[in-house]
């Protein structure tokens, strides 16, 4: 192992909301000053900055990286975006990892940002120019589309029945009203139902309006230290243990959806890094990535903490609650706290980083945990990102 | 010091106005199988792919997602840099010196024929609150700045137009070039005003090309290659992206970028250590203001430099004899890679009717373009 240890020891998140009266500029500079603050911190101390945005489409900001820049405090300093799609969120902090384990840099800032309220009157429309020009963008196809057709996959193969989705719902949106930067609203109420998700709309079938991630507007942020560092500033160090990213063929059409091979990928090459041979009782507390209600269970499958097919089993169980064997998405997730999609993303890691401080205190969950795991996915249904941390 | 990274293979398309025989795809594959079959290799034996995409530019959003077929990276750790290709290059070197990578292969693509309103588009890169309301074109950015390179006595109007014959005069000597021309710096001056002072002939034409390089560790370097080229230093910087508050005169992103890659390199005069530079020349004075900013030459100094031949092929620093932005054409993202591509040829002497005699020590500089303040730069050597 050559390269140098990398730690968390600061993050900070701006509150998720539906339009912010913020430019994308300053809700970077609010997430970053709060990491800083979080470990004492200025940007004198900050020898890089990665960046994790997505579309430049939402902002209508042509090289949105570089507009962001100075936002993110990277003015004058070697500052670099990264994007891998709706997993930038997490690569974001794997783009740090090897900006700080290569020997390059001491410290990363890493910041995450979106803006998607830019998009009048919905984002939806600005989705439609992820598809291929000639082959699928003329069907006027959005994400709810192919998701409609993903979750059927799942489902059918696994006879999977909608209460058990509806469910996943139903949990991460009562997490989420323990967050303190939950977006208002997007949680009915304390006592959401199974019910009261299969009453809302159908979007299109089978997904119905409470299995979805709301359009958001936020930024979070990460400090990352060389192990030198890092045990200057902090007695409670969260180090960066494994790190793994896979990306599936653009042909989307041509993969059986029902299993998330990428995801088992890119899980299979951080726990390769991170040493473990047994992720179901090495890992403690997990934030698979939950834009759409079923992509939890997914993505618990694809990380293989769960059997193809066993994750809704293990749901109705209790298994994923905050006090059950597993808990994932104690944050709340996307469908709880928000989706601004790559801040969601580092907003996950971030969840993972107080966890295993014991600092997440009204989501802190029950049992004792050493090792949790985050990860996003994004594109056409093609990347995953996995970042294991321990401490 | 660090462990080396070798560049062992390289592939490209020729680089040229249009590219109606190819798909953008296809142009990324043609440059892959190339680079594959000089570091003779496969994809599987890829540890890990860069790509070089900015959304805008490729007519997607989320343009990483169709990255990866034409280089065969399916199920394999991909990821696209929103940067230039050197930003890329940067992100190879970091992977392969945190010792679990050893083969990177690293991409960039500039499909400009397909763009039919690239300066509109380049309007879109203006800050939405504050810029873009004044209506202004892109170009006018590079004419302020231009403007002020000038009023500060660091060149004349005549050493800026010296710098496109001279690039213009290289490219016909590269047979990758599509833009080469012999012209007087009257036919720059007598061109069509674009945004006083730049007039038409002073902006690098747009191209399409693609370039894929191999990198490996030194320890493997000897099986993929008998002519590895060292990557030995690599920066990148950027400035204030807002306007209202950056450095007009000094490319001052360029000069940390330059700084960070000479300290990696162990390079402390590089006006002495450097046999030839590729630096962005995206607009004729740019070149000038980058060289100084590289500390190749003093500060007011490279204009006249130009006029008296030291930048030329023969010359005491030969600069941009690939032709360079104005003459090979500019390719947006994969700038970076034409100026790398060239630093590989001449490093491994193979460079034919433009090679630089004794050439040991190169740099590629890379510019992001208008308008922004973001810069990279590399050190490589033989």
């Amino acid at each position: 192992m050559a390269y140098q240890r990398v730690a968390i020891v600061g993050a900070g998140i701006t509150k998720f909301v539906r339009r912010a009266q913020e430019t994308g500029k300053e809700l970077a500079a609010q997430a970053s000053k709060m990491a800083l603050d979080s470990c004492g911190m200025t940007m004198k101390d900050i020898e890089s900055v990665s960046l994790g945005t997505a579309p430049d489409a939402f902002d209508g900001v042509h090289m949105k990286g570089e507009y962001l820049a100075d936002g993110a405090g990277a003015t004058r300093k070697p500052f670099m975006r990264s994007f891998v799609g709706g997993g930038s969120g997490v690569y974001a902090i794997i783009h740090g990892w090897y900006h700080v384990a290569s020997g390059h840099f001491d410290t990363c800032l890493v910041v995450a940002e979106e803006k998607m309220s830019s998009t009048m009157p919905h984002p939806q429309a600005a989705f439609n120019t992820i598809y291929d020009q000639f082959t699928e963008r003329p069907l006027g196809v959005n994400l709810l589309w192919i998701f409609a057709l993903e979750m059927n996959r799942y489902m059918q193969v696994h006879k999977i029945p909608l209460e058990t989705i509806a469910q996943v719902s139903v949990k991460n949106k009562l997490n989420g009203l323990d967050h303190p930067c939950h977006q208002e609203g997007i949680t009915p109420g304390p006592h959401l139902t199974v019910k009261d998700v299969l009453e809302s709309e159908v979007m299109v079938w089978p997904v119905y309006r409470l299995m979805v991630s709301p359009v958001s507007d936020g930024a979070a942020a990460l400090v990352l230290a060389s192990e030198r560092v890092a045990k200057r500033m902090t007695d409670k160090p969260v180090w960066i243990e494994g790190v793994g990213w896979h990306l599936d063929t653009s042909y989307w059409t041509n993969r059986d959806l029902y299993y998330p091979r990428y995801v088992e990928y890119a899980a299979r090459m951080a726990y390769r890094m991170a040493g473990i041979t047994d992720p179901r009782k090495e890992i403690h507390v997990v934030e698979p990535y939950d834009p759409f209600a079923y992509k939890e269970l997914h993505h618990l499958e694809g990380l293989l903490l769960a059997d193809k097919g066993e994750a809704p089993r293990l749901l109705e169980k209790g298994v994923f609650n905050r006090d059950g064997e597993l808990p994932s998405c104690p944050s709340g997730g996307l469908l709880g706290v928000g989706n601004p999609i790559s801040a969601a993303g580092t907003m996950k890691v971030a969840e993972i980083f107080w966890q295993l401080r014991g600092e997440a205190g009204a989501r802190q969950v029950a049992r004792p945990v050493k090792r949790g795991l985050a990860q996003a996915w994004g594109d056409l249904m093609q990347v995953g990102t996995v970042v294991v941390l321990g401490r | 010091m660090r462990e080396r990274v070798a560049i062992a293979g390289v592939g490209c398309t020729a680089f040229a106005s249009v590219s109606p025989g190819s798909s953008y795809r296809e142009l990324t594959y043609e440059a892959a199988v190339k680079a594959y079959e000089e570091a003779g290799i496969e994809p599987k034996d890829v540890d890990s792919f860069v790509c070089t995409s900015e959304d805008f530019l490729e007519g997607y959003s989320i343009s990483d997602e169709y990255c990866n077929d034409q280089l065969g990276a399916v199920l394999k750790p991909a990821q696209t840099i929103p940067g230039d290709f050197l930003h890329s290059l940067a992100v190879g070197v970091m992977h392969i010196l945190t010792e679990r990578f050893d083969v990177v292969v690293v991409q960039a693509l500039s499909k400009a024929s397909n763009m039919k309103t690239i300066p509109e588009m380049i309007n879109f890169a203006l800050d939405p609150v504050l810029n873009r309301p004044l209506d202004i074109t892109a170009y006018a950015v590079a004419g302020l700045e231009m403007n002020r390179f000038l009023a500060e006595g660091k060149a004349t109007r005549e050493q800026c137009a010296a710098v496109v014959v001279k690039n213009k005069a290289n490219a016909l000597k590269n047979p990758s070039a599509g833009y080469g021309a012999s012209i007087t710096v009257d036919h720059v001056l007598d061109s069509e005003p674009v945004a006083e002072p730049v007039r038409l002939l002073d902006i690098a034409p747009y191209a399409d090309g693609a370039v894929v390089m191999v990198l490996c560790s030194e320890k493997l370097a000897p099986s993929l290659t008998d002519k590895p080229v060292w990557i030995t230093g690599i920066g990148w910087s950027t400035d204030s992206p807002t306007m209202e508050s950056r450095d007009w005169s000094e490319a001052v992103a360029v000069r940390l970028a330059g700084d960070m890659a000479y300290k990696m390199a162990g390079i402390t005069c590089p006006a002495k250590e450097i046999d030839l530079a590729e630096v962005n020349d995206e607009i004729s004075f740019k070149e000038l203001q980058h060289l100084e900013a590289l500390r190749l030459f003093e500060p007011g100094q490279a204009g006249r430099a130009t006029e008296d031949g030291k930048t030329s092929l023969g010359g005491t620093l030969p600069v941009n004899v690939s032709g360079g932005g104005l003459g090979v054409g500019h390719l947006f993202e994969c700038s970076g890679a034409q100026k790398v591509l060239e630093l590989v040829l001449q490093l491994r002497g193979e460079a034919v009717s433009r090679q630089v005699q004794g050439a040991g020590v190169g740099l590629a500089q890379a510019w992001r373009g208008i308008p922004t303040t973001s810069a990279a730069v590399a050190i490589l050597s033989a």
